[in-house]
Formats: C-alpha cells, structure tokens, sequence
C-alpha cells in the first residue's frame, strides 16, 4: 500500500468519526496536496478502556490536529508490530518500520459523564518515554482535553509550542430568506467546532483582530452604513465605537503588547495607517501617500508595521517602523501581493498573491527574500497565522460557497473546516491563551 | 400580512365613510375590527383623516432627475478592475450630474462606492472609496459644491448581484449616485 492510499484512508477514518460522533456543527476534510516524506511517522493506538464513545472522540480528535499540522505522517496499523498493544514498550520491534514515536491513551469511565484520560508518549528513537499524563475530565470538555494532548505531543516532538487548545474568530453571512442577509461574528475553536456568537448585526462586519490577551476582538460594523470600528470584551460583551471618523475606518490591528491599535483611516482624503493609543484614542498618523495604504499588521516585537500600499501602481506588501519613516517595498513577484499577516517569529510573512492564475495565499520568507505559494484556489484571501506559525487559516471559495481552510506552513498538508451555515470568511487565529 | 393589513384598512375607510360621520358608532364598529384582527391594532382616527385627505401629500415635481433620456437618469458609474478612472463612456454621465447640482445648490448626494469581490476585503474598501472620489472630482469640477456630497464605501461587501463570471463582477465595480 502505498503512502497516498494510506492518507487517504485516514482522511475517510477522520471523515467518518467526526460526522458520527458527539452533536457536532463542523465537517473537518483533510486533502493532501503533497507528499510527507519529511513528516515524522507517529503511531496512534486505537484508545483502549471502557468509554468507546469518549475513546473514540478523543482518538479523532487527536489524530485529526497531529495529522493537519503537516509534521506527522500517522502510521497504519498495518505496519504496527504484532505485540502492539502490550504494556511494555518494546523499541526495537516498532523502530523495524521507520516509526520514530508511539501515543498510547486509554479513556476510563470513572462516574457518569465523568472520565478519566490517560496518555504517554514514547520516544522509539531514543527508546525512551518521553511524557505521560492522567487527566480528569467531563463530557462536555472531552475536545478540550483531546486539543491538550495534541499540544503536549507536539511540543514534545516537534519542540514547538502546540496551538491546537487556540481559537479563531471569522465572520459568517447567512440568508435565511433572500435579502434578508444576517453577519455574524463569531468564535470556535481551531479546528472549527464549538462555534459561538460574539456579535450578530443586519448589516456588514469585517475585520476581526484579537488583542494580545485573547479578552477582546476589535471589528469593524456597518451598522450605522458607514465602515466605524469597535471593540468588544468577549467575558462581559461590552463594546464601544472606537474610530469613526470621516470616511473610511478600518483594518485594526493591535501592537503586540496591547496598547496601540494601527488602523486604517480616511479621513485626510486617502487610505493611510494611523496607530492609535488604546488607553487615550490618541491619533498618530504612521503613513502619508496619495494612493491606498492599507490592512496593518505588526512584527512580533512591535518594531515595525507591514502594510498593504497601491503607490507603485499595484497592490504590495510595505514595511514601515512604528515611529514612521520611509517604507520599503517587501513584494515583487506578481501583481497583487496584500493582507500581510506575520508569523510568531517574525520571520515569515503570509499574504493575498496574484500573478494571473487567481488569488491564492503565499508566504514570503523574509530573511530569504523568498514567496512561495502554499493554495491553488481562484479566490482565496484573508491568511491568519496560527501564533506558533505551524499552519495559516484562510478562506476559499468551494461549491459556490466560502468556507475556512488550514494550510500547513510548508504547504503540504491542507484542511477545510466546513460550518454548516453559510459563507464564512476572514478568520483570525487567537493568541495562546 | 402586510396585504392583509392594508385590505382591513381599505375596509374601515370605506366602511367610515359609507357610515357618514356619525363618531359614536365608528368607533364601536372600528373596536370590533380591531378584536378581530388580534394583536395588529389600527389607529382608526388616523385612518380615518388620511382616507379624507387631511395630510398635505406634497406638491408633484417634474425634477430632470426622472427624466429617462437624461443622462441624469443614469445613476449607476461602472469601473475597470482594480481602477478608479472614470471610463470615457461615464465621463458625460458624472459630468451631467455635476451640472445638475451646481444648478440645483440645495440638493445633496450620496456617493457609494464598490468593489467585486477579487482581492481582498480591506483594499476593495479603500478602491471602493477610491471610486466614489474619481466621481466626486468631476462633480466638483462642474460646479458642484463639497458640501453637498457625501461619500461612503462598502467595498466588496454589498455586491449588486451574485456570481463570480466577469458580467457579474462588472456590475458590481460600480459607483452609486444616490439622491
């Protein structure tokens, strides 16, 4: 068997147990655009114990966030040593076929609704047991405790901090009945389900940005048909209009540690940055041209601001420092390159790309000086990196519909993330928490 | 419900009136049609002075605007992809709106500007003000004063029609001139 079967039979095995078990209000389908050959081989036993319908949650849920982040190629059970499921680990037996590590969990019913969620994970290169954990958990926070395994699995074997217990915010329009449209900006969590509603308008929203500390989403509403933006307290609800000035208010994006917002303003007669002080609302103007300056996004440090800018005639990336000065173009391949996000380390920008086949979502690693495109979609837009910069969320359009996908950062592992309502766009990753 | 609402009205006109002026039994009779219609209570006095044309309707104006062989009737500017430059084909157009509201002070107008949906959300927001700025140049050059117009953007957000062909795409590249 060959290893694209066996994807695809574990891309059926996710498919399956996801539709059929706990209420579930997302279908999660992984495709594989490339091969994994580089992607460390890691065997995931079957969950032992006596809660099938738990194990079986917890199983998925774990293969499907290992799987989708592009760094582990699940090995089939085929290739599993005949003493697989002993107690004692026996390394060399699993090393005979390349497997370099081994998750074992057992899901123990301990009262009802209440269980009990053990794990270890083996090293089969150093032959050693690398972690291991029991956890009290509940019914309702079974996925939870699944995202948690994940990130613990992948800091262990990657030595990058796991991003799987993250959230993403997006915005969904739906039409019940026709024009009779509904936004709804809403959360859930990274790999799409438990979807709640943080704000749900009549009118358009856009723009979703996190704060730092993962409390508040600054917005930008129609509500009063004209672009203004607000920012929302997710514990309380509470919301304020921060910006509506003449023209145009939009773009927020917050500094790193919180206290500026930049933005994008209209009111001197043209699209330029503003960075705003969250605490006085105080305006400083970062960029000054004519054309469109636009879709602010921070380095890592709050050093500099990237940005998207039409001067040269065509939209692309800039980069300006946060106390002003001349920006520098960053992109020359193509004629569209807008929507920068940036990874957690500063090193890698993800963007809108198009040189005459469509928009599709690159990265331009920037101390390389080198794009390239991770999506072949026509309209793809809105990339948002995971904030350990594993994977970019985006949208895409399939079936007459906009739906989220998940691009691995090396482009070769992609995931759709399918709600069941609507068109869904504009998704914004969650700081850790 | 709508349709139905309106009929029960057209029945309590014509019954007000059929009934002459007699205030008393109106009333009752308006009461009972009230109950009948069950949570959807008519202000019978308020009908009752509209059906009689008490309200000032408003005089009828003949405004060059709903001329339909007037340029002016055209309210819709198209664009070209990812530009804000007035095409040749719009410049009489906008030209001929510029007049009328340098001719007409006291009229005021919306400028909405919009993008297709290719690119991305936030630069089709800023080309859609770009647009509605592009048509406010020449608004201004014919005379028309600042203070009349208004501009908003709403981008790619409020497509005039659905689809992702380029017939589609077209019309929602557009600048709405709205009095």
């Amino acid at each position: 068997m060959t290893q694209r079967t066996n994807y695809f039979l574990l891309s059926i095995f996710i498919f399956v147990a996801i539709t059929f078990s706990a209420p579930s209000y997302a279908l999660l389908e992984i495709e594989i655009t490339q091969g994994v050959e580089s992607a460390l081989p890691i065997a995931i036993t079957p969950v032992a114990g006596d809660a099938p319908v738990a194990a079986t949650l917890i199983g998925s849920v774990v293969h499907a966030d290992l799987y989708r982040s592009g760094f582990f190629s699940i090995v089939d059970k085929q290739y599993y040593p005949q003493d697989a499921d002993a107690k004692q680990v026996e390394y060399e037996r699993w090393r005979n076929n390349g497997i370099e590590a081994l998750l074992k969990m057992e899901v123990t019913a301990i009262g009802e609704d209440q269980f009990k969620v053990d794990f270890e994970l083996f090293d089969l290169v150093r032959k050693k047991r690398a972690l291991g954990h029991s956890i009290n958990s509940n019914k309702k926070i079974l996925r939870k405790v699944a995202h948690k395994i994940s990130d613990v699995v992948f800091e262990s074997l990657t030595g990058i901090k796991g991003a799987f217990s993250t959230r993403i915010a997006y915005i969904s329009e739906l039409e019940k009945k026709k024009d009779n449209k509904k936004y709804i900006l809403q959360i859930a969590d990274a790999d799409g389900f438990n979807p709640r509603t943080v704000y749900a308008s009549p009118k358009q929203l856009m723009s979703p940005a996190w704060s730092p500390d993962g409390r508040r989403l600054a917005y930008v509403s129609f509500e009063n048909e004209r672009s203004e933006i607000f920012v929302q307290d997710l514990t309380s609800g509470d919301r304020s209009k921060i910006s509506s000035a003449p023209g145009i208010n939009s773009a927020p994006a917050w500094s790193p540690d919180g206290s500026y917002l930049a933005l994008t303003l209209s009111s001197g007669g043209n699209p330029d940055i503003f960075i705003m002080e969250v605490s006085s609302r105080k305006l400083r103007k970062l960029t000054n041209h004519h054309g469109i300056d636009t879709e602010p996004a921070w380095s890592p440090k709050g050093r500099f601001v990237y940005f998207t800018s039409n001067r040269s005639g065509s939209p692309q990336i800039y980069q300006v420092p946060f106390g002003g000065g001349t920006p520098k173009r960053l992109t020359f391949e193509g004629n569209y390159n807008a929507a920068p996000s940036v990874s957690a380390d500063g090193k890698n920008i993800s963007l809108v790309h198009n040189s005459g086949q469509g928009y599709r979502i690159g990265i331009l690693d920037l101390q390389r000086n080198n794009f390239r495109l991770l999506t072949d979609g026509s309209l793809d837009e809105g990339p948002s990196f995971a904030p350990n910069g594993s994977m970019i969320i985006y949208a895409t359009h399939h079936n007459n519909s906009t739906v989220l996908s998940a691009v691995s950062a090396d482009g070769r592992v992609r995931q759709r993330l399918r709600l069941q309502e609507g068109k869904v766009r504009e998704p914004a990753w969650s700081p850790f928490r | 419900m709508m349709k139905h609402y309106l009929s029960l009205i057209l029945v309590v006109s014509v019954f007000v009136v059929a009934s002459g002026c007699s205030s008393n039994k109106t009333k009752e009779e308006g009461a009972m049609i009230d109950d009948i219609e069950d949570g959807a209570p008519i202000d019978l006095a308020k009908e009752e002075g509209a059906s009689m044309g008490l309200e000032d309707e408003g005089a009828v104006i003949l405004d060059p605007l709903d001329d339909p062989a007037s340029e002016l009737f055209v309210r819709t500017i198209y664009f070209d992809y990812d530009s804000a430059d007035i095409r040749e084909d719009s410049l009489e157009t906008v030209r001929e709106h510029g007049k009328y509201l340098s001719g007409n002070p006291e009229r005021l107008v919306r400028l909405e500007g919009h993008a297709d949906e290719r690119g991305t959300r936030e630069y089709n927001l800023a080309l859609g003000e770009s647009r509605a700025k592009s048509v406010q140049e020449i608004l201004v050059l014919e005379g028309a004063q600042e203070a009349q117009i208004e501009l908003v953007s709403f981008g790619e957000e409020r497509p005039a029609v659905d689809g992702t062909d380029e017939s589609a795409l077209q019309l929602n590249r557009r600048v709405e001139i709205v009095y």
